[in-house]
């Protein structure tokens, strides 16, 4: 016992010193640091490092196997006025925007009917998250035979049932591969959008629904004013990780199309990859990936106000 | 306001039937409550009432009319669930005019519907908070208000105040009273609690394993209480029941319990030599006696418990365990062995095979 302690104990109403140490162990700031620091050092090595590096890229005329200098912006001066990228840029959003609407309309009422009492329920959802196990290559591969300009099963369908006279060359048209590529995108983002949203629809208690039933609501009353308000943050949530994830595709791209026809389903991120690989302008390549930050940080920050904790919900 | 009949109605979830016939007649304005242990069904039939369940067999009737078939909003019934069901994404004043904007009321009179049922709840200062801005009571107030604002033939409450704390039950039972008082409204209040029944109910219907074991006002089903089910479920503490056989001689009647106990009957009481019965007697219908004789029965006491205006005591009489409560401040002493005296007026005999109520 030391001496300090001893007094302590004698005249209980003094309370001792701790010591720096003690008293550093106790501060929460202080332990909050200590066990945040292993993992932001990790997202400091693995994650800011690469982004910082692309950025830099994007400010020089560096090539694969040359070497490159500092340019400032003149990467970003040549793409604006760079017809290939301004149409990169108008697809990226058509594509995003449009499988977004898709994705989220056609999940949300898979996960509507989900969530209803259906026979072989457990079966049909496992279903329903296939697209989504299944490697994106894979599934590419698939769509790229399903709309072959010879082979494709749509084509030859509609020629047996007698609605079309010759096959379609869906990957060979520009606003036929637009369509076919976006469809690809949204046969495959469903599963995610439909489950997260089942997911939600799982915690929103029955006798709410028993509830408005006795109020007098309508099925469409029941989901306008009960379902679909508590479905909010989570609906945020998935639409946030769904506009990012198409927004920034690239294999579905890659495996049908490579961007072609004329560069007609060339997204922001495909255009990069080859103007920086098999086109060598690493530099250039990696402006037109630092483009695509700013308007995902926009996203983010609309669903981070989207996701801003609402009055009702609780702490 | 209306009635309510519900004519041997029966409920079958799938192959498992929960509900074997059951009658009742709920009067207008009257106040009935639906007691009975967990599991005995009196959700089921409530939600049936209120049509969200649907009737495996028989009918139910609201004010004269068949509703089997028609769905809960066309019923004109209003219910309060146990969890309050609350809409969490709306306030408290549009938790209340729910029902009234679905309606396409005009936005004066819903205004004026809520504001009045605000304040008979004395809810009028939270009507902007969100209901995780209230306490429990609150909560249970709004949902209360909800039923009321709409006007209802009927109002439904499935254990209103099990989630609430022991002082504010009581508070909100006398609330729910008074309100009944003051609107008139035909209630079916479901609760597993026997006081709660007991005070609150104009009626009670007793069921049990989907059966309504019997039907009355408080004071009947607590004096004379028609089956075994009914005498060990109505009052706190519990009727002591002690099984035995009737005894008859020279114009004297006992039961015989266990080891040749004799336990007094009055001479008129009702059954024949030899005959198995269960002798139900109130742990308030005990008194000491200066001396055993006839008339009386020794009881072995084990634990004395003073709750303060009463003393109670857990005692043997005849090998089985009973509850005794006194209203003198005796000196009881464990293991002390005192004769005492029931008060023959109020023994029950129940025959032990059927458990039903001997008369004579
Ligand atoms: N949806 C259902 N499917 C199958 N069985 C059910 C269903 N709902 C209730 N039951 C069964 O019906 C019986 C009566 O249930 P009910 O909810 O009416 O009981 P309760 O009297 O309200 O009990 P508690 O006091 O616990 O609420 C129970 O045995 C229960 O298991
Ligand atoms: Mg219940």
């Amino acid at each position: 016992m030391s001496a300090r302690e001893a007094a302590a104990r004698v005249r209980p109403d003094v309370i001792p010193e701790p010591s720096l140490v003690a008293r550093l162990l106790n501060s929460r700031n202080f332990l909050g640091f200590i066990f945040m620091l292993p993992l932001a050092i990790l997202l400091l090595v693995f994650l800011t490092y690469p982004l910082g590096l692309g950025v830099w890229l994007a400010m020089t005329n560096q090539r694969i196997g040359g070497e490159g200098f500092f340019i400032g912006l003149a990467n970003f001066e040549f793409l604006v006025r760079d017809d290939v990228f301004r149409l990169s840029v108008f697809n990226t959003v058509l594509y995003t925007v449009i499988a977004s609407v898709f994705k989220f309309g056609l999940g949300l009422w898979l996960a509507l009917v989900l969530n209803e009492r259906v026979p072989f329920k457990a079966l049909i959802r496992a279903v329903v998250l296939l697209p989504w196990i299944i490697p994106t290559v894979l599934s590419a591969i698939a769509f790229w035979w399903i709309y072959d300009s010879q082979f494709s099963i749509i084509s030859w369908s509609l020629v047996k049932l007698g609605l079309i006279d010759e096959y379609i060359d869906f990957l060979g048209r520009p606003n036929w591969a637009r369509a076919s590529v976006i469809i690809a995108n949204i046969w495959r983002g469903i599963p995610f959008v439909a489950i997260s949203l089942l997911a939600g629809l799982q915690t929103i208690s029955p006798t709410l629904y028993e509830a408005a039933v006795l109020d007098g609501a309508s099925p469409w009353q029941k989901f306008r004013y009960v379902t679909f308000p508590q479905l909010t943050p989570i609906i945020a949530v998935v639409m946030t990780f769904s506009v990012i994830f198409t927004f920034t595709d690239f294999q579905l791209i890659y495996v049908l199309t490579r961007g072609g026809p004329v560069n007609s389903t060339h997204l922001m991120a495909t255009l990069a990859f080859q103007r920086a690989i098999p086109g060598g302008s690493l530099g250039e390549g990696a402006a037109i990936a630092s483009a695509m930050i700013p308007i995902l940080a926009a996203a983010i920050l609309i669903s981070f106000f989207g996701l801003q904790k609402r009055k009702w919900q609780s702490e | 306001m209306a009635s309510v009949e519900i004519r041997n109605v029966f409920k079958a979830f799938g192959s498992t039937e929960v509900l074997h016939g059951v009658s009742v007649d709920i009067q207008n304005e009257e106040f009935v409550v639906l007691v009975g242990p967990s599991g005995c069904g009196k959700s089921t039939l409530l939600r049936m009432i209120a049509g969200l369940e649907e009737i495996t067999k028989g009918d139910i009737l609201i004010g004269g009319r068949q509703v089997n078939n028609l769905p809960p909003k066309d019923r004109d019934v209003a219910m309060v669930f146990q969890n309050y069901a609350l809409y969490p994404h709306m306030t408290v004043f549009d938790n209340m005019a729910f029902s009234l904007k679905l309606a396409k009321a005009p936005k004066a009179e819903i205004q004026e519907r809520v504001q009045r049922a605000a304040e008979i709840l004395n809810l009028s200062d939270y009507l902007e908070r969100y209901p995780r801005q209230l306490s429990g009571g609150q909560r249970q107030r709004v949902a209360m208000g909800r039923a009321i604002v709409r006007d209802p033939l009927v109002f439904l409450f499935d254990e209103p105040l099990s989630n609430l704390d022991a002082k504010l039950r009581v508070q909100m039972r006398a609330e729910i009273k008074a309100l009944h008082h003051k609107l008139r409204t035909t209630v079916v209040y479901v609760t597993h609690d026997q006081v709660e029944a007991m005070t609150m109910a104009d009626r009670i219907v007793v069921m049990h394993d989907g059966i309504v074991e019997q039907v009355g006002d408080p004071i009947t089903l607590f004096d004379t209480p028609d089956n075994l089910f009914v005498a060990g479920f109505i009052g706190s503490p519990a009727m002591n029941l002690i099984p035995g056989r009737i005894g008859r001689r020279d114009g004297r009647v006992w039961v015989e319990a266990r080891a040749g106990v004799r336990l007094p009957l009055r001479p008129n009481a009702p059954g024949q030599q030899g005959q198995e019965v269960v002798y139900g007697v109130r742990p308030k219908s005990f008194q000491i006696a200066p001396s055993p004789g006839d008339d009386t029965v020794d009881m072995t006491v084990g634990v004395v418990e003073p709750t303060g205006d009463e003393i109670e005591v857990i005692a043997k009489v005849a090998g089985e365990q009973v509850c005794a409560v006194f209203t003198d401040r005796l000196a009881l002493k464990p293991e002390q062995t005192v004769a005492v005296r029931p008060q023959l007026d109020s023994v029950h005999l129940f025959d032990a095979g059927s458990g039903k109520r001997l008369v004579a």
